[in-house]
């Protein structure tokens, strides 16, 4: 059947992120906050988070480029992003951040701006992969396994 | 995104009724526990949101720490535990801790990404009850109701060993039948006690029966009473000896001992800061308008001075006087404060009933000393004052506006301590303290002096922890403090309690004159009332402050300097801040007027500025900011050299406020750490 077909199309999306690692146990912890009051509580979470980051990267990538950056200013929001990353459990995403922090504390500017760079990575990395998912999911919403 | 409980607020306000039932360690439990959550990451906010509401409990969210302080001030008993992020853009997640402990006194749980050793150490330091690392696994959050219960627990204890056996047995279901957060929080039971058993403050050793809680409260009179005694066995003393000395029917050893402790706490935290601030920060405090009775902390907050070796016995005992004076005048303040205090929402009902309370208690002796003095000064204090409110409002400019609270305070205090450096340093620091602490809480006055008092004035806000506040005085933060303390101090700090006109910061102007001097230890509040008054310009921030500054006045005019240099300061700072003027006025009313500034001066300049009410608050605010910071610079004993004659006690300020002025600006509340530890 179609929708089952859908389905295990969905399904094997979900697990495809856990064995890529892009996503982790968080990400199944706000599945289970899901329920029939909130089914689409996840994607709502995401959204918002994808909203926040959004700007916060943008910040930091803005923030790298002027010269007069403090690097307290740039942990703050990187430990911000850091934050979202993990409520969400944006695996990846978060193991960038935490690298890119570390380099920055070294006060390593340069490694820092690479850092900031694969974080963009994988974040729109991420995003590509869930908004056809939460798309799916949505349009098929039956309760699903998880 | 303001989601203050926007969404979510699964009605916290309702949630009196689940957890009332006074035995509530039903099955029910813990479902239904009330908690306000706190972060400014909404992805975050949201998702606890969920979870919490998965456990079933009663969910509010806050996305500003702001926001979440109203809240609460406004239902104090209306939540059970609150959750709160650690970096927040508009306070310091630890300065909310410490807000939260001392005016509420809830279980706090801190959570961040950062699991640092040191973060959390710090956490724990500044009475966290747990801390959560991010991402927050839904367990962790399964259990955060165990922190409620333990703290239910260990207050009844208190209370069941004190005295009251028997009332404690029903007490128990009593407090939690009144408030299940009352019990809690002694903060807010205290507050809506003392608000509604005015007596209760008088009674409450005797008759604690009528308590609904068994837990003694501290009010100044009382915490006047335990630190003249530690003053005189010495802060190494034993409980039991202090239990004697005071001889206060139904006290019972075990309320002795955690009072100690956290007395204790408090002064160490002054002497980290730096004994300046703190004494300052105390005296201010105890201008702490919000109190009302600031009279009354004003006395305390000196007795904390003194024992901290700060203040002289002398200058201890006339800022008493002054506060005690400033009780009367707190009478005529308590209207004015009220209404300003109101503004803070913070205790504010609360203190009115306590000052009231205060004024009777502090009235009873000198509560005209400085009533008579005030006057003088007012008028042209008032004038000069605003002139000279630079200097002090230096110091108490130092409260940083309202807004920010934390971080705008330094920078208004710095104003503040610049130009009224001298004065102000003394008094801002106070009042700074108190501010800081103040201006959000609302308690600003009392922060300030509370800071050096704070022991003193739990009993005024019903919150015990002022007396950790003396840590506070340092940071600012602890302006709540000082509302606390602003009972406590009236008789120290605020000379100017007593006068009535006084509390209106607007008398800062005339305050600051005195402030200078006074802040040392008479008018106490006079540099901060200028440096509020100058503040003006950074009104923004809190007009609350002003209210508190203005209680503090009123409350403070009792002649002692010290307690004056501090009421007005705080009372000072409080009005003062938004004008400015305060700054000048500061100056020449601590100089002055030493009692001038009390409550008449306050008054007068209160109106004439109108700042009192921004002021007080900002005043508060900043003076407490300012003083805590300056006080940091002089060193300890600058601030209250030896030489607590008011002149002096105006010089030393200023001094200080110099030397102050320099390293206020960091001030934050960082200095307050040991505040909420719960005891």
């Amino acid at each position: 059947m179609e929708s089952k077909h859908v389905h295990q199309q969905i399904a094997a999306m979900r697990q495809s992120f856990f064995d890529e690692e892009v996503l982790d146990e968080f990400f199944s912890q706000l599945e289970q906050l899901e329920d029939q009051n909130n089914p689409n509580f996840v994607e709502e979470v995401f959204t918002m988070y994808f909203r926040d980051s959004t700007t916060l990267l943008e910040t930091v990538e803005q923030a790298m480029k002027t010269i007069s950056i403090t690097f307290a200013k740039m942990d703050k929001i990187l430990h911000q992003l850091k934050g979202s990353s993990a409520s969400v459990g944006a695996k990846k995403v978060l193991n960038e951040i935490n690298k890119t922090r570390q380099v920055l504390e070294k006060g390593n500017l340069e490694g820092t701006k690479a850092g900031i760079w694969e974080m963009r990575k994988e974040y729109e990395s991420l995003k590509a992969k869930l908004e056809p998912y939460f798309q799916l999911k949505q349009a098929n919403s039956v309760p699903q396994e998880k | 995104m303001n989601v203050s409980s926007v969404k979510g607020s699964m009605s916290i306000s309702s949630s009196t009724s689940t957890w009332k039932a006074g035995d509530t360690i039903s099955d029910q439990f813990p479902a239904g526990l009330r908690v306000l959550v706190v972060d400014d990451d909404p992805t975050c906010l949201m998702i606890l949101e969920k979870m919490l509401t998965a456990c079933l409990y009663k969910v509010t969210k806050c996305n500003r720490a702001e926001t979440a302080l109203s809240k609460l001030r406004e239902n104090k008993n209306g939540y059970d535990i609150v959750l709160s992020d650690v970096h927040m853009p508009d306070m310091d997640g630890f300065k909310l801790l410490e807000h939260i402990g001392l005016e509420m006194d809830l279980p706090v749980i801190m959570m961040s990404a950062d699991d640092g050793k040191q973060v959390v150490m710090k956490g724990v330091t500044h009475g966290a009850c747990d801390y959560l690392i991010k991402p927050v696994r839904i367990e962790a959050l399964k259990n955060i109701w165990q922190h409620v219960v333990r703290k239910r627990k260990n207050e009844w204890k208190e209370f069941e060993q004190s005295g009251s056996v028997e009332e404690g047995d029903r007490q128990p279901k009593q407090s939690d039948d009144a408030d299940y957060s009352s019990s809690a929080n002694e903060g807010n039971w205290k507050g809506s006690k003392r608000r509604k058993d005015e007596e209760e403050e008088t009674d409450e050793r005797d008759d604690t029966s009528t308590l609904k809680k068994p837990r003694v409260v501290w009010s100044v009179e009382l915490h006047q009473q335990f630190v003249a005694a530690v003053n005189q066995l010495g802060i190494d003393t034993v409980p039991k000896k202090i239990l004697e000395l005071m001889n206060v029917p139904g006290l019972t050893r075990e309320n002795v001992a955690s009072h100690l402790q956290k007395y204790r706490l408090y002064l160490r935290r002054l002497s980290g800061v730096s004994q300046h601030q703190s004494n300052l920060s105390t005296i201010i405090s105890a201008q702490d308008p919000t109190f009302g009775s600031l009279s009354s902390l004003s006395g305390l907050d000196l007795q904390t001075l003194a024992a901290t070796g700060q203040l002289p016995a002398q200058s201890l005992a006339r800022l008493q006087a002054a506060g005690l004076g400033r009780a009367t005048a707190k009478s005529g303040i308590p209207i004015t404060l009220v209404d300003q205090r109101n503004i803070f929402s913070f205790e504010n009902p609360k203190l009115r009933f306590g000052e009231g309370q205060q004024q009777h208690m502090t009235n009873k002796q000198q509560v005209n000393l400085l009533h008579g003095i005030p006057t003088t000064m007012e008028a042209k204090q008032l004038v000069s004052l605003r002139h000279a409110a630079q200097s002090v409002g230096n110091m108490n400019m130092q409260v940083p506006p309202p807004g920010p609270q934390s971080s705008q305070n330094n920078p208004l205090l710095m104003q503040m301590g610049q130009q009224q450096q001298q004065q102000q340093s003394r008094g801002q620091i106070l009042v700074d303290s108190t501010i800081n602490h103040a201006p959000r809480l609302s308690s600003m006055g009392q922060p300030i002096l509370s800071n050096g008092m704070a022991t003193n004035v739990s009993s005024r806000n019903g919150i015990p922890e002022n007396i950790r506040a003396p840590g506070y005085s340092q940071t600012p933060s602890m302006l709540n403090f000082p509302m606390n303390h602003a009972s406590e101090l009236p008789g120290n700090c605020f000379p100017l309690g007593s006068t009535p006109g006084v509390s209106n910061l607007t008398s800062k102007g005339a305050f600051q004159e005195d402030v200078n001097s006074e802040i040392k230890g008479s008018g106490g509040f006079m540099p901060s009332y200028d440096v509020f008054n100058d503040l003006n310009q950074h009104k923004p921030q809190s007009w609350e402050l002003q209210n508190v500054g203005i209680a503090f006045d009123s409350s403070q005019h009792s002649n002692s300097l010290q307690g004056n240099l501090d009421l007005t300061q705080s009372a000072l700072g409080q009005q003062g801040f938004s004008s400015g003027q305060m700054n000048g006025h500061n100056r020449s009313a601590a100089v002055a007027s030493k009692a001038v500034f009390s409550t008449g001066d306050v008054k007068e300049l209160r109106s004439a500025q109108n700042v009192n009410q921004h002021l007080n608050n900002l005043l508060v605010d900043n003076t407490i900011r300012v003083k805590s910071e300056r006080v940091c610079d002089t060193s300890p004993a600058n601030i209250f050299p030896d030489h607590f004659g008011q002149d002096d006690l105006m010089s030393a300020l200023l001094k200080q406020q110099e030397s102050v002025a320099s390293s206020e600006n960091e001030f934050d509340f960082d200095g307050y750490s040991m505040n909420n530890i719960p005891v």
